[in-house]
Parts: structure tokens; C-alpha cells; sequence
């Protein structure tokens, strides 16, 4: 009997032949721990080493692109709000201003100043939760809820402009859904104190932290050549030193009214990347403040000509046929409930027939303007672009968040596309873990901040 | 560059082979035939004044149920392309028929091309030639049929486990 | 009713008392409802004060199964792998529309409603649904726990 070793009775016969280690495979299965996303990342280590990663993805899938197919341009608006959830406001308005690129329409002043507010507003969110989740991830719980704690104070902004905490629905084709509420500055500026307290005491607990240094720092880099090459925009490429942000190369809406720095990192490592989402957050904030102190339109103030009437009266006269000199009188609503009288309509939405509902005076006070509503809601009609097709890029919370528009002249898109700025990072995660340990799966996968939604569609 | 001069070194180099451009709404486009695909593609990356360095996307258009080019190619593959150096973008197409749903694959040029191509693979079912491992991206690999094509029914249910509902 | 009874009666509502305050949740979170999950388990909405606070990422550790998100059918068998690792007493809440009916999902990837694969408890609809209702549904699960017969 040949003498067996200590090394093969362990292990099992033929182990001592090549006297070489066997690879072991570890799921990391779509259902795990990481708050980020459902994603299956099978590696083969050897040892504590990941020796070949394959990634997975697709758990999601939710058939965005045919259910944009299925009805009018606004229906796909929902459907844009639940792409990267974290941020939705940033999804809903990409996508109308593609719709919009496409109709050849500009939206006026200052929708365009509340966009840039509520899409910052956005942005700051998916920086929380994304800083928030990694650092949980890696045993940094409070920085969690201090984050989450932040979240809250925006999300109640969010709640008075739209009515929704997360799937808001905001954006329309033209234009917003209706305009501020009264008093919104101050509120913002009460939330932002509170956001940049918190930032402050995330600071202090991370960023100088021996720990989560240690696990971040020269973890998951790649090299700016590499990250250009797998088509990574956002955080991760500016991280990696280059200063790509589509806010500033190709200014929308009032980006170029207002002054922001981009912040760069220069290695492309994880702590980068934490870094620049930092310092994106404070950005953010500035942008908000510049815009809100720059808004055209100033203060909202009930239109002054003549008695203003309450709404429910007006529909009433409306429907019984009283409509003598009802055309003329204004309606006074709360300027953020949709269904907008005359003078909040104009501020926010573009006065275009063929695009956007008409104010309520024109819709319950003339013929014309009855039929007009009918024609933008009934099947068959509605938004109608001419055939052609657009892409339109806004800068997501994750990088280039693009959006083409096919159309072929009738009501229905006729095919949506939506540019995941999450997809090139994950794509990446397999050259980004391959040479590390097998504990530094978790720091990169958290810094790519991939949002299921917006990879799976 | 202007997009008119981008679209013009695109001709220059191509010759007869861009078959249409246009620049609906200010989106520069060319449509360039599915043999000198990856020698434009490969043209606009290493080229000093193009240097369209990043692939933005790689996705498809099903023209089935299109007025007006129900007769025409099928397919259209759509590539977006940005140059981080210049600041400027282009879209190239190409148009493919139903029967001879193939193209080059740009993996060799782009890493993110193999992922962006499996998706539409997976969602239109046009094969990339020399693509490393085509399988589908976002669906199971039991699905059968190609999901985003017109003649897919939205609701056409085929589930691993649980009822046909 | 005999004596035997009152003791078995009155040690199921000990029980069941125990049980209710103590969950030890699996959260399957997919998608967006994930977010007001978080909400609801962070520091405004607290869920740690009605004894939830703690979740169990591994199935055999946990005996209520939070479903939040759309379930996917590619997702559908690993949902009830899970399901079918959990040991008794086990409880599943359907957080999110999606989980519920399928949502606004009518389409070829979306499962209609998980409970064509697993049997629901409680149903939480919602897109997503505020922590409020969330914390609702959870205490309709905790009357459920405490009211049933406890088996051990």
C-alpha cells in the first residue's frame, strides 16, 4: 500500500499528486446582504485571493423598454421613476427632456431652475444611501442611520413638491407637474442645515478612520485608460481623474447659470470614489442654493386681475354651462397641485397646445379649450412628435444617464431606450475584484452603487 | 469638432461605405454598411481628431411595425459614442435584415462592448460575430424567443416555476 | 374545558407574546420598496421598537420573510429556495404591490403576485408603501403570531 500523507488523508486521494491547491468556487448569490442590489458574483478564489470572477445580472428585469412602448409619452413616466429609484426625479426629467429634444420644444425659465433644484436634490439622496449602504457594509452601522436620518429631511422636501416620498412622477413632457409650494426656501434651507451637520459628523467618523481606510484605499482601482474603456462615466471616472461630468461639458436646463466645482480623485480607488461622492454632496448643495436664489418668477403670488374664485366653484359653473365671463376669472389653487390655473401654468410647463394640458380656466371656461384636453388625453392623439429619433444625456447620480427616443409620428414611443450609467461599472466589477481578497468584494461592489433597477431594467 | 466635419471625416474615410447621414435635431448620424462597421468604429476611437474614446451604448431598433419601412432592413444597431478629449458625439448605425441578423462585434475595441451586445442579443436576437461568450444578459436562459422585438407579445408569460399566470 | 387546556392555552399566549416581539426578519429586498424598507428600519420610523430591529441575512436564522421588490421569474426559484430553507414557525409579509399583485408590471418578467409560489401572511400594498402602512402591516403580522396555536 502506498504511504498516504497527512495532506492526502485530509484531503482526499490525489491531492498529493500535483501537490497543488484546488480553487474553491463561492457563490455570492442574488440573495445576500448587500443593500444595493440583486447581483450574482460567482468568484473562484485560492485562498482569501479571487482568481476569476463572473458576474451576473439581470434579476430584475422588469421589461421597462416594451411597457414604454405600450401607451402615451407620459405613461412612461412611472415606469422612468422606478429605473434608478434612489434618485428618480434625475430619471423622470432625462427622459421628458429626450421627449421634449424630440417635439424640437424648449421648456421655460423656470421649470428649468426646478429641475436643476430637484434633480439635485435627488442626487444628494443616492450619495446618502449609496455612502450610506457601503458603510454599513463594512461595519460602520451608524453612518448608516445618519445618512438615512439625512435622507429624511430631503425626502420630506421632496414629499411637499410632489406629493411622494420615492416614485414621485414629477416631470412631465413640457414641463413639471405644477410648481413650488410656498414657503420652499425655507424649508430647504432648515433640510440643508441639517444634511450638512450630518456630512459633518460622517467626516469625522470616516474619513480620517485607520479602518475604513484600510479597507478602501488602493482597493477596486482602475487605471483612467481602463475606466474610459469599460464606458464608466460619473463618480467612478472622475475618481479616476477625469472630469467628465455632462453638466458642464454639455450644460441642460440651468446648469450653466450656476457655479460648482467637480471634484476629482486620483487613483480611481474606492476611497476615492467616496471621496468625490463627498464632495458631490456639498456641491449639490450649492447648486440648490444658487438656483433657488436665482429663480425666475420669484415669489408664487396669486394672480391679481379681478376676484380670484375657489376651484371646486369654478368646475361647478363650468360643468352646469355658466361659463359667461368664467375665461376671465382666476382660479386660486395651491401652486403645487396639478390641475394649475392660468398663471402657475404658464411659469412652469411650456405653452404648447399639442404638448401640455391646458390651465383649468381654459378647460372648464371655453369650447376650445375643453377640446384641447380631450386631444392631448384620448387615445390616438395626444403628444404626437414627428418620426425621428433623439438622445438626450443628463448627468445621473452614477454617471451619463442617457435616454434615445425613437418616434414614429403617432402617440406611442416607438422604442425607448435607457443608458444605465450603473451597467459599465458592474461590467467592470470582475477586473476590479480579480487579484483581490475575497473581503474586498464587498467595499468595491458598494462604491459602484449599482441600483437594480436602472442595470436590469 | 462640428458635428458636419465629424460626419465629413467619416465620408472621407469610409467613401461610399457611410450610406446616409442626417442630424435630426442636432444629433450627428451616419449609417454605415454592416462590413466597414469596425473599420469606423476602430476609425472614430484611434483617430487624433475624433477620439471618440468612450462607448456610451450599443442598443437596437426593431423597424417591424414602422410606417413607412415595414419593407426595409429589419434591424437598426444604434452606437453612441462620446470623446472625453473633444467634447463631442456621434451615433453610427447599421442597418440589418431579419433572415442575416448579424454584425461584427466592437468587443475587441471596447471592453463594455460584450456586455451591451449580450444585451441586445438577449432582447432582439442579432448574433455579434467573433463575440467571446454570446449568451443572454438580463433573461434566463430557458426563455425562449427575443423579447424586445415587435412580434413579442408584452404579456406572454413563461415562467421557471409557479403557475402560467 | 378541562385544566389541561387553561395550562396549554395561557402557555400559547406566553409564547405567542415572545414570539411576536422578537422577529428575526430576512429581508429579500429586490427593488424600490427597498428604500422605504430602509426608511422604516432606520432611526425615523423606527422598527426595533416593536422588537423587528434585528434582520438575519440567512434563512435558517430568520423566521419572517420580508419579500420587498418585484419578483422577477428569473428570481422566482432562488425566492423559493429560500422559503423552503427557512425552518417553522415561518411567516411571509408581501411588501410593495409588486410582491402582492405584480403591480404595474403586466408583463413577461414579473411574477403576479408571490403568493403563486409561497403562501403569504400579510400583504403590505404600496408603490412604494410609506413606512407608516408598513409598520401597520407588521403589527397585523404580530397579532397574527400571538394569535395563532403555537407549535414548538
Amino acid at each position: 500500500m502506498a504511504e498516504r500523507t497527512t495532506r492526502e488523508l485530509f484531503l482526499g486521494d490525489g491531492a498529493a499528486v500535483d501537490g497543488g491547491s484546488e480553487h474553491l468556487h463561492v457563490n455570492m448569490g442574488p440573495a445576500h446582504p448587500a443593500m444595493h442590489g440583486i447581483i450574482r458574483i460567482f468568484a473562484e478564489l485560492d485562498g482569501e485571493t479571487v482568481v476569476k470572477a463572473e458576474v451576473e445580472i439581470g434579476y430584475l428585469h422588469r421589461a421597462f423598454e416594451k411597457d414604454c412602448e405600450a401607451g402615451p409619452y407620459n405613461h412612461a413616466i412611472p415606469f422612468t421613476d422606478r429605473l434608478n429609484y434612489v434618485s428618480p426625479l434625475i430619471n423622470n426629467f432625462g427622459y421628458a427632456s429626450a421627449v421634449e429634444k424630440l417635439l424640437g420644444i424648449d421648456i421655460t425659465e423656470r421649470c428649468k431652475y426646478i429641475r436643476v433644484v430637484m434633480s439635485e436634490i435627488s442626487r444628494i439622496c443616492d450619495h446618502l444611501t449609496c455612502v450610506g449602504a457601503s458603510a454599513m457594509e463594512l461595519g460602520a452601522f451608524t453612518v448608516f442611520l445618519y445618512m438615512i436620518k439625512a435622507r429624511e429631511f430631503l425626502w420630506e422636501l421632496v414629499e411637499d413638491v410632489t406629493g411622494a416620498r420615492l416614485t414621485i412622477s414629477y416631470g412631465r413632457v413640457g414641463g413639471v407637474k405644477a410648481d413650488l409650494p410656498e414657503g420652499f426656501d425655507a424649508k430647504v434651507r432648515n433640510a440643508l442645515v441639517e444634511v450638512r451637520q450630518v456630512l459633518r459628523e460622517v467626516h469625522t467618523l470616516l474619513t480620517g478612520n485607520r479602518i475604513f481606510m484600510d479597507r478602501m484605499v488602493g482597493v477596486g482601482a482602475l487605471s483612467r485608460e481602463e475606466t474610459i474603456a469599460w464606458g464608466i462615466t460619473g463618480p467612478l471616472l472622475r475618481a479616476a481623474g477625469v472630469p467628465f461630468d455632462v453638466r458642464r461639458a454639455q450644460p441642460y436646463w440651468a446648469y450653466d447659470r450656476v457655479e460648482f466645482e467637480i471634484p476629482l480623485g486620483k487613483n480611481g480607488d474606492n476611497f476615492d470614489r467616496y471621496l468625490v461622492r463627498m464632495a458631490e454632496m456639498e456641491q449639490s448643495m450649492r447648486i440648490v442654493e444658487q438656483a433657488l436664489a436665482g429663480m425666475p418668477g420669484g415669489a408664487i403670488n396669486v394672480d391679481d386681475q379681478g376676484k380670484p374664485i375657489d376651484p371646486a366653484a369654478y368646475v361647478d359653473k363650468g360643468k352646469q354651462g355658466k361659463t359667461e365671463g368664467l375665461l376671465l376669472v382666476p382660479i386660486t389653487l395651491s401652486p403645487n397641485l396639478q390641475g394649475q390655473d392660468r398663471g402657475a401654468q404658464g411659469r412652469v410647463n411650456v405653452r404648447d397646445k399639442r404638448v401640455v394640458l391646458p390651465p383649468k380656466e381654459d378647460t372648464y371656461g371655453s369650447i376650445e379649450g375643453l377640446m384641447n384636453h380631450f386631444m392631448l388625453v384620448m387615445d390616438g392623439y395626444g403628444i404626437r412628435p414627428p418620426a425621428g429619433e433623439a438622445y438626450f444625456a443628463v448627468e445621473g447620480a452614477n454617471g451619463e444617464l442617457g435616454f434615445y427616443v425613437v418616434s414614429d409620428g403617432t402617440d406611442r414611443p416607438y422604442r425607448v431606450r435607457c443608458r444605465p450609467p450603473c451597467l459599465p461599472p458592474v461590467a467592470a466589477i470582475p477586473r476590479m475584484i480579480e487579484g483581490e481578497m475575497v473581503a474586498d468584494v464587498v467595499p468595491t461592489f458598494g462604491s459602484v452603487n449599482m441600483i437594480g433597477g436602472e442595470l436590469d431594467r | 469638432m462640428d458635428g458636419q466635419a465629424i460626419l465629413a471625416r467619416l465620408r472621407a474615410r469610409l467613401g461610399g461605405r457611410v450610406l446616409e447621414t442626417h442630424d435630426f435635431r442636432g444629433d450627428h448620424t451616419a449609417v454605415v454598411a454592416r462590413e466597414a462597421i469596425l473599420d469606423a468604429l476602430a476609425f472614430c476611437r484611434d483617430d487624433h481628431g475624433l477620439a471618440f474614446d468612450l462607448l456610451v451604448d450599443i442598443t437596437a431598433v426593431d423597424y417591424l411595425e414602422f410606417p413607412g419601412r415595414e419593407d426595409g432592413p429589419r434591424f437598426e444597431v444604434v452606437y453612441h459614442l462620446y470623446a472625453t478629449a473633444h467634447n463631442h458625439r456621434v451615433r453610427l448605425k447599421v442597418r440589418v435584415e431579419e433572415d442575416d441578423a448579424r454584425v461584427p462585434t466592437a468587443s475587441g475595441l471596447w471592453p463594455i462592448a460584450d456586455w451591451l451586445e449580450r444585451e441586445v442579443w438577449d432582447m432582439f436576437g442579432i448574433r455579434f460575430e467573433g463575440h467571446p461568450d454570446l449568451r443572454r444578459l438580463l433573461l434566463y436562459e430557458e426563455f425562449v424567443g427575443h423579447p424586445l422585438r415587435k412580434d413579442y407579445p408584452i404579456n406572454r408569460r413563461q415562467p421557471l416555476i409557479g403557475p402560467k399566470v | 374545558m378541562g385544566v389541561g387546556s387553561f395550562f396549554t392555552g395561557k402557555l400559547d399566549e406566553a409564547i405567542g407574546w415572545a414570539r411576536k416581539y422578537s422577529i428575526f426578519q430576512y429581508p429579500f429586498v429586490t427593488a424600490c420598496c427597498g428604500m422605504e424598507y430602509m426608511a422604516t428600519a432606520c432611526s425615523h420610523y423606527d422598527v426595533d421598537r416593536f422588537g423587528a430591529g434585528l434582520p438575519r441575512f440567512s434563512p435558517r436564522q430568520a423566521d419572517v420573510l420580508f419579500v420587498v421588490g418585484t419578483i422577477s421569474h428569473k428570481m422566482a426559484p432562488v425566492l423559493k429556495r429560500i422559503y423552503d430553507q427557512m425552518c417553522e414557525p415561518k411567516w411571509v409579509v408581501a411588501f410593495g404591490v409588486c410582491t402582492c399583485t405584480g403591480g404595474f408590471y403586466d408583463n413577461y418578467a414579473t411574477v403576479q403576485g408571490i403568493d403563486t409560489i409561497i403562501p403569504v401572511d400579510v400583504y403590505i400594498p404600496g408603490c412604494p408603501p410609506r413606512p407608516e402602512s408598513v409598520i401597520d402591516g407588521l403589527m397585523k403580522l404580530q397579532d397574527k403570531i400571538a394569535a395563532g396555536a403555537q407549535r414548538f
